[in-house]
């Protein structure tokens, strides 16, 4: 545990978005372009390849406050920690009027048992096509995509992956909140088709003896427990592409939006086989501040 | 397992009560009231939402807002005064406005003792009506 939490460069990184986002709390507390315009916790987090969602799943929200009239941006920091692997991931991403999003992550894998680190950029692009998670009778629908490229080949290379460069996914997201609909606490769920060959999210390299993209399904459920908290459960369907078996993605996730600045996301991550290695359990933080 | 979540939820949200009446669950016309009363200030001290009203006669809107959620929450009242899009017409009002607003109305329905619970089942009957309001 002392090993997550010393580590400067990290503690670093948080602190910079929490000054950031404080800062232009306050900056922007008075200006009408603040984007503060939806309803707190209705945004969700940032998930690990960088667009609006919960840890692991996109979301058809996008990752700002902004409504139709506003602009936010918004940056983000996690970590994922299994049994015998770590995820880092640092990211930003702005949206426009509620409409566009852009973002940028960057991914930095750990085998612990050689210390040796893949790293993987994702440049993604979400567009909502329709609706207001809360509001609209029907969810909101968004459509997205996310250009990984993976700059360390030799393990892709190594298991076989068709491809060690690059790869695209596309995914559509369906996203609502139900109002007081669970004994009087909102609830949302979120249903992500993805049309994808990413192997562990492209760390692993795209595809198997073939290019092998599927469609594959994300879900999502939670409920807000106040205004500011909220726990919920993903699942992630995971293509199965390489020798060394791929299963699907389970967590269970509570987040806490204080304000409409920062928003902390904590879960306990159920990853299963790994790049050879059964029952990766671990645990995930996250911190995303908007702007 | 995937099927298992999708099915829970559903089953879940279908499931959950509602109670029977909204509007003596949360304490019937003193509620309405103060909730009407908190909203009134809450707009009052909000300089974007203010900027709306500031040709409104402030006892009418009090009286006729209070009519309507009365009637929304299964009250016995029957709302009679103009369909929400006529009154909301021409005054642009925004999507951020009307987020704001329903941040204003949260804070008057804590002010006025409703827990969170009941704020939401509130919520959920005023929600449909934004199609009726921004953009008009
Ligand atoms: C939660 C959604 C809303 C509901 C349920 C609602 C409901 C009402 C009702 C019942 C009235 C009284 C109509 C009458 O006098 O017959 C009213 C008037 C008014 N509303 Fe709304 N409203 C909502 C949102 C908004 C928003 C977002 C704005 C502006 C930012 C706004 C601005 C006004 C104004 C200025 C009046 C007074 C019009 C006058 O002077 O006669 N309302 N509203």
């Amino acid at each position: 545990m002392v090993k997550y939490f010393i580590n400067k460069v990290i503690a670093s990184y948080y602190l910079a978005i929490i000054t950031m986002s404080l800062l232009s709390h306050l900056v922007f507390t008075e200006a009408v372009h603040a984007a503060d315009g939806k309803l707190i916790s209705t945004t969700g987090v940032t998930q690990v390849e960088g667009t609006g969602g919960s840890g692991i799943v996109p979301w058809a929200t996008l990752s700002g406050y902004d409504s139709r009239e506003q602009i936010s941006a918004n940056a983000f920091i996690s970590r994922a920690n299994v049994d015998d692997y770590e995820l880092d991931i640092i990211g930003l991403s702005a949206s426009f009027y509620d409409r566009v999003e852009v973002s940028l992550a960057q991914q930095k894998f750990t085998i612990d048992a050689t210390g040796d680190k893949i790293e993987q950029d994702i440049i993604g692009a979400k567009v909502r096509l329709y609706g207001d998670v809360v509001y609209s009778p029907w969810p909101q629908i968004s459509a997205g995509v996310q250009h990984k490229i993976l700059k360390d080949s030799a393990v892709a290379d190594a298991l076989g992956a068709n491809n060690s460069d690059r790869g695209t996914d596309v995914y559509l997201s369906l996203t609502k909140v139900h109002l007081g609909a669970v004994f009087g606490f909102n609830a949302l769920w979120n249903t992500t088709f993805r049309y994808t060959n990413a192997n562990q999210l492209g760390l692993l390299g795209f595809g198997g003896t073939n290019d092998n993209r599927e469609i594959v399904l994300e879900a999502s459920a939670a409920v807000l427990l106040s205004r500011h908290l909220a726990i919920g459960i993903d699942y992630r369907e995971k293509p199965d592409n390489l020798d060394t078996s791929e299963d699907d993605w389970k967590n269970l996730f509570i987040s806490y939006s204080p304000n409409k600045s920062i928003s902390l996301t904590a879960a306990w991550l159920r990853l299963g086989s790994i790049a050879g290695v059964d029952n990766q359990d671990g645990i995930y933080l996250s911190l995303t501040g908007h702007f | 397992m995937k099927l298992i979540i999708l099915l829970a939820l559903t089953l879940l949200i279908s499931c959950a009560s509602q109670p029977s009446n909204l509007y003596n669950k949360i304490g019937g016309e003193q509620t309405i009231e103060r909730i009407a009363t908190h909203f009134v200030d809450e707009i009052g001290n909000d300089e974007i939402i203010v900027a709306y009203f500031e040709k409104s006669n402030v006892d009418r809107f009090h009286q006729s807002f209070k009519i309507h959620l009365c009637s929304l929450i299964d009250g016995p009242c029957k709302y009679e005064g103009d369909d929400l899009k006529e009154v909301h017409r021409g005054m642009n009002i925004t999507e951020g406005d009307f987020n704001r607003i329903v941040d204003l109305l949260i804070n008057a329905m804590r002010t006025a003792g409703l827990t969170h619970r009941e704020r939401n089942r509130v919520l959920a009957r005023v929600a449909p009506f934004r199609g009726e309001i921004i953009y008009q």
